[in-house]
């Protein structure tokens, strides 16, 4: 299956007769189709999910339990444990790769490439990506970085030690660090995934930009595939420069360099501005596909229009912008220009507004709704709910002189974990659920997805919401054991509290993987739409063919026409249904002989 | 078990404590809308046979209205947390009165360096000191920071003091601490496997103690 | 359609699973330690045995601070000093790391005994404050203080280590794979606690006591250049020419400064 043949009329039944038929391995394996691309994503990423929730259960009992032996904690070498008990090292190494893999190789993937390479095409009346070729490189790529990271576990010296955001000098210096393979691996694995995001995006632009279906104008996008547009061009952009950050880091450390190094003229400070320069939009990247979804999840759920579709497009618009430049938020304390300090104070409290105008308009969106409460709705009406206490917990650190005392300690941790795992990862349970009839013909328990739901919004927020308050006690970051301090002695209770409602937390996602993996075999067949959706994606069979439509569809009014007059006596108006008043529209550009 | 900001210790606290208020206030505000609006909307308008939503795609009115109220709410707090972080942080805030000491980070200790009998620092008979902070009440501190290898930043939360020492930075941190007793200051960038333990007591003394101290260390302390 | 589902999934997991392996650098602990005397492993040969003093006065041990780390503190009746010059009656000079510079038949080798040297950090400080080790010999670090130490070796010739033990009763092991002198071990955590290894090839070594004196034993005939390496003082070097089982004396007077 060459990506030219994508581009030939389609005969017949999505494109297959055309064909020889395709061994199992082209098909599953090597398969360029966007969907099957998006699933193998999807895999990948939960297994990467799964590992970095093991991580942070070895933090919480560490923090929970100083000093105590880790159950099963045997297993582990000597390097990492010594009698069971957690080592300061393998600490430093554990909140290192915990957050390393949960923004790489779980969140990142789990909404852009699942997300994007699923749903663009579908939702945009394509036929497939634009390169199907790159896309499946993307993914091999992606794999490949997350196996080299993992890597760094088996290595002499294990792992990095200088947190997720690896700050240099520590990290150019393995005399400092004692890690020594393990950052070169790091390096590398960032730069390998950095290529697979790039590669991704130019994709999802292109497809978006050249391959939408006649009658599919901009405004008629969906909020989903404009947030994951806007996110490839946030991606294109700012992991090169993650790149060459770790080639130069990489450098450092076995080549003799000394880009972050003062002691031979190099800046301790430049590592910092190049890793937030990429950091403070790759969050958005890791929000905004989240928001998009979220955004047709609830106006499905409420059957009635996105409240301000426009001023949500130009929110997305607004947050992608602005977040270029609010890098040095990250770095109020961190000796640069208290003058800088003002002005990413200045950028970074604007760009609440445009957060706080999504927040307005999802609510907006369920006033006066005839509200369906499905699992994907009660995820989606988390997210907007813990989204709002992360967004809200981001303006004490904007105010500068208030981060002062916050920065560096665990609020951070808890703002962090409001906007990834309250945003981004209840909007992720929405998606999974949402669209799985759609990947694999069958439907999530309801049941199970229900009790999920509820028991992780509790175990959730008693693990987190905590965290803000041993935070303004002033209990650090990334530390070993919060007794040493007499001043963060009587907080420990509330650390022993968020240890065992983390170990509860952990234990619950059971039900949804359980939920995730028995319905793929045993779930009830899904209906073609059994959301009843406006979306392109629901006028094809569960699961979708290879080639989605024998011919694009025209498309003839917006997406989230839900309860219009026009529907009749349906409360929902899919895109591409011709009505008898809809006239044809005029072709959107497409390559000739399409 | 302590559920708010540590005891204010310093003249920073007074106002840091105060913006902390006021944006848990407007934030609360904002939360309480959103949250109970939530809750009543989900509630209010959840589906029932025979209703239907109503159509509509939104109102520019809304928009203006929780657009506006958000940006100036967020100029506003600019305008006055800038005020009081160039006071805090700008070099030209540092007061002409203050002590200097130098302090010198390094994995996994404190260095102290500390004027001596002459208060002058940079002399012979200045004093270092390994892991002990010894400020005296009411009189402006400067801390000279530096690093030996790696960033570390220096943290007494009782004073509202956070700052990042830089290898290759000479870095500057004024404070005037308002309460006697002792203390403590941590490390609050990960510096290796002993960060957590880059602790030394900080001991807010009178003028009177503060120069008995002083006396003592040059007499013969330790080094 | 699902069969092909759970193909896929097993394809990849196929793919994700890590190699098993957990790669240490640590030799296995030995048995339970006893102080290891450098030279065990002669039993004939020749010996060289000498005192070792310093002329002046010996210059003071900084007193060490140790109110930031209570538990250690509390293990001294008065205030322990830096162990910078440890000196005996009539100056005689301890720590001192005598060992064969040359002289050693080239291809002679030597098999490092099985028992460890050990490293005890009690009270805050290394002990003991200089040792000798064969190269393979283990070297059992072990903390019998409650608090953090982490045990910094830097080496030129040896891969360069640096662990931490977060409690009493932890145990490592670590074996140096060349000859150096001396390998500084620290605690960065105390930055008082120095000690000094002297990995050797040989069991020719030793280091003086407190009464100066040292005594290398198992030596084979030949002329050796031996070598006393002080951690202030310097080095000093002398010629001692050995036949059959004859002991030789070899005395060193550093000059203190």
């Amino acid at each position: 299956m060459t990506s030219v043949a994508h581009a030939k009329p389609q005969g017949g039944g999505g494109g297959h007769d055309a064909h020889a038929p395709m061994s199992f391995w082209r098909k599953y394996i090597f398969s360029t189709d966007h969907k099957i691309i998006g699933i193998q994503f999807l895999f990948v990423s939960l297994f990467f999910l799964l590992v970095g929730g093991l991580l942070a259960m070895q933090i919480r009992w560490q923090l929970g339990f100083p000093g105590k032996p880790l159950p099963g904690g045997g297993i582990l070498p000597e390097t990492m444990v010594s009698g069971g008990v957690i080592l300061p090292e393998y600490y430093v190494q554990l909140v290192s790769m915990h957050g390393t893999f949960m923004v790489f190789f779980a969140i990142m993937p789990l909404l852009v490439g699942v997300y994007a390479n699923f749903l663009i095409p579908l939702k945009i009346g394509a036929h497939d990506m634009a390169f199907p070729r790159i896309n499946m490189a993307s993914f091999w790529l992606a794999l490949l970085a997350g196996l080299i990271m993992t890597a760094s576990f088996f290595v002499p010296n294990g792992p990095i030690r200088s947190g997720w955001t690896n700050y240099a000098p520590l990290a150019a210096r393995p005399d400092l660090s004692g890690v020594t393979v393990g950052q070169m691996l790091w390096c590398i694995s960032i730069v390998v995934l950095g290529l697979s995001s790039v590669l991704g995006s130019l994709n999802y632009i292109t497809t978006v930009i050249n391959h939408r279906a006649p009658g599919m104008t901009w405004f008629r996008m969906p909020l989903s595939v404009w947030a994951l547009f806007i996110t490839a061009i946030l991606g294109v952009l700012a992991l090169p420069v993650l790149q060459g950050a770790a080639i130069m880091l990489l450098f450092d450390n076995v080549l003799g360099t000394h880009f972050f190094d003062p002691v031979a003229g190099g800046q301790a400070l430049l590592w910092q501005h190049l890793f937030w320069f990429f950091g403070h939009p790759e969050v958005y990247i890791l929000i905004l596909p989240a928001m998009g979804m979220v955004s047709d999840i609830i106006a499905n759920g409420s059957r009635k229009p996105i409240f301000g579709y426009h001023s949500m497009v130009f929110a997305i618009i607004g947050i992608a912008f602005l977040g270029w430049i609010v890098w040095g938020h990250h770095m109020f304390m961190s000796g640069m220009n208290p003058t800088l300090g003002s002005t990413f104070m200045v950028s970074t409290l604007l760009i609440a507004v445009p957060s706080a105008i999504k927040v307005f308009n999802w609510l907006g969106t369920i006033w006066r709704g005839n509200i369906r409460f499905h699992v994907p709705m009660l995820n989606a009406l988390g997210f907007v709910s813990m989204f709002t206490i992360g967004g809200l917990s981001g303006i004490f650190m904007a105010a500068t002189p208030v981060d002062i005392p916050l920065h560096d300690t665990q609020f951070i941790v808890a703002h962090i974990h409001y906007v990834l795992f309250g945003g981004s990862l209840f909007a992720l349970f929405a998606a999974i659920t949402y669209w799985y009839p759609k990947m694999f013909g069958r439907m999530m328990s309801e049941r199970i997805g229900k009790v999920h739901f509820w028991l992780t919004f509790i175990f959730y927020n008693m693990t987190f919401f905590p965290m803000h308050i041993i935070g303004m006690g002033g209990q650090m970051r990334r530390i070993y054991d919060p007794t040493i301090y007499t001043f963060l002695k009587p907080q420990q209770p509330l650390n022993v509290f968020i240890s065992y409602s983390a170990f509860a937390l952990f234990a619950v996602q059971i039900l949804f993987a359980f939920n995730f993996l028995w319905s793929l075999k045993f779930g009830k067949k899904a209906p073609q739409n059994p959301w009843d959706d406006n979306g392109m994606e629901w006028s094809l069979p569960n699961p979708a063919p290879h080639g989605n439509w024998d011919r694009i569809p025209n498309v003839y009014r917006g997406p989230y026409e839900f309860s219009s007059p026009d529907a009749g006596s349906a409360d929902f108006l899919p895109q591409n249904l011709k009505l008898p008043t809809d006239r044809d529209p005029v072709p959107a550009t497409l390559p000739a002989g399409h | 078990m302590r559920w708010w900001l540590p005891d204010a210790g310093s003249t920073f606290a007074g106002p840091i404590d105060a913006l902390f208020l006021a944006i848990l206030i407007i934030t609360g505000i904002a939360l309480v809308l959103v949250e109970v609006g939530l809750v009543t909307f989900v509630i209010r308008y959840r589906g029932r046979p025979g209703r239907k939503a109503f159509y509509t795609h939104g109102s520019t009115r809304s928009e203006v209205i929780w657009t506006a109220i958000p940006a100036v709410t967020m100029v506003a707090l600019g305008l006055i947390s800038n005020h009081y972080w160039v006071l805090i942080k700008d070099k030209r805030s540092v007061p002409p009165n203050a002590y200097h000491l130098g302090v010198h980070a390094k994995q996994f200790e404190w260095q102290v360096t500390y004027p001596g009998p002459d208060e002058k620092l940079g002399t012979s008979d200045d004093f270092t000191v390994r892991n002990q902070l010894h400020v005296i009440v009411n009189q402006p501190f400067a801390v000279e920071l530096t690093s030996e290898d790696v960033i570390h930043s220096f943290f007494v939360p009782e004073w509202r003091l956070k700052q990042d020492a830089v290898p290759g930075m000479h870095i500057t941190a004024w404070f005037e601490a308002t309460k006697t007793g002792e203390f403590e200051l941590g490390c609050a960038e990960l510096c290796g496997m002993g960060h957590y333990k880059m602790r030394a007591r900080v001991f807010v003394h009178t003028p009177d103690e503060y120069k008995a101290w002083v006396a003592q260390q040059a007499a013969g302390g330790t080094e | 359609m699902n069969g092909r589902i759970f193909s896929v999934v097993g394809g990849m997991f196929l793919l994700t699973v890590c190699s098993k392996g957990n790669q240490s650098n640590a030799a296995p602990v030995a048995p339970p330690p006893a102080p290891a005397a450098a030279a065990d492993i002669a039993t004939a040969g020749g010996t060289i045995t000498g005192k070792i003093k310093f002329t002046g006065t010996a210059p003071r041990n900084p007193a060490i601070d140790m109110s930031e780390e209570a538990a250690c503190k509390a293990k001294y009746p008065t205030t322990p000093t830096e162990e910078n010059v440890v000196s005996g009656p009539a100056n005689a000079l301890a720590n001192v790391f005598v060992y064969v510079k040359s002289g050693v038949p080239a291809g002679q080798t030597f098999t490092a005994p099985t028992t460890p040297v050990v490293l005890d950090q009690n009270g805050c400080r290394y002990h003991p404050h200089v040792l000798g080790i064969m190269v393979g010999q283990p070297l059992e670090i072990q903390n019998s203080d409650p608090v953090l130490h982490n045990i910094k070796a830097i080496a030129k010739a040896n891969r360069p280590f640096n662990v931490s033990q977060p409690g009493a009763g932890m145990k490592t092991s670590r074996t140096f794979s060349a000859p150096e002198v001396m390998v500084n071990l620290e605690c960065n955590v105390h930055g008082w606690m120095h000690a000094y290894a002297g990995v050797r090839s040989d069991p020719f070594f030793a280091v003086s006591k407190p009464d100066g004196s040292f005594t290398i034993s198992g030596l084979p005939p030949g002329t050796f250049t031996i070598e006393a390496w002080h951690e202030k003082f310097g080095t000093q070097t002398a010629t001692v020419t050995i036949a059959g089982t004859e002991s030789k004396t070899a005395n060193f007077t550093f000059a203190a400064h």
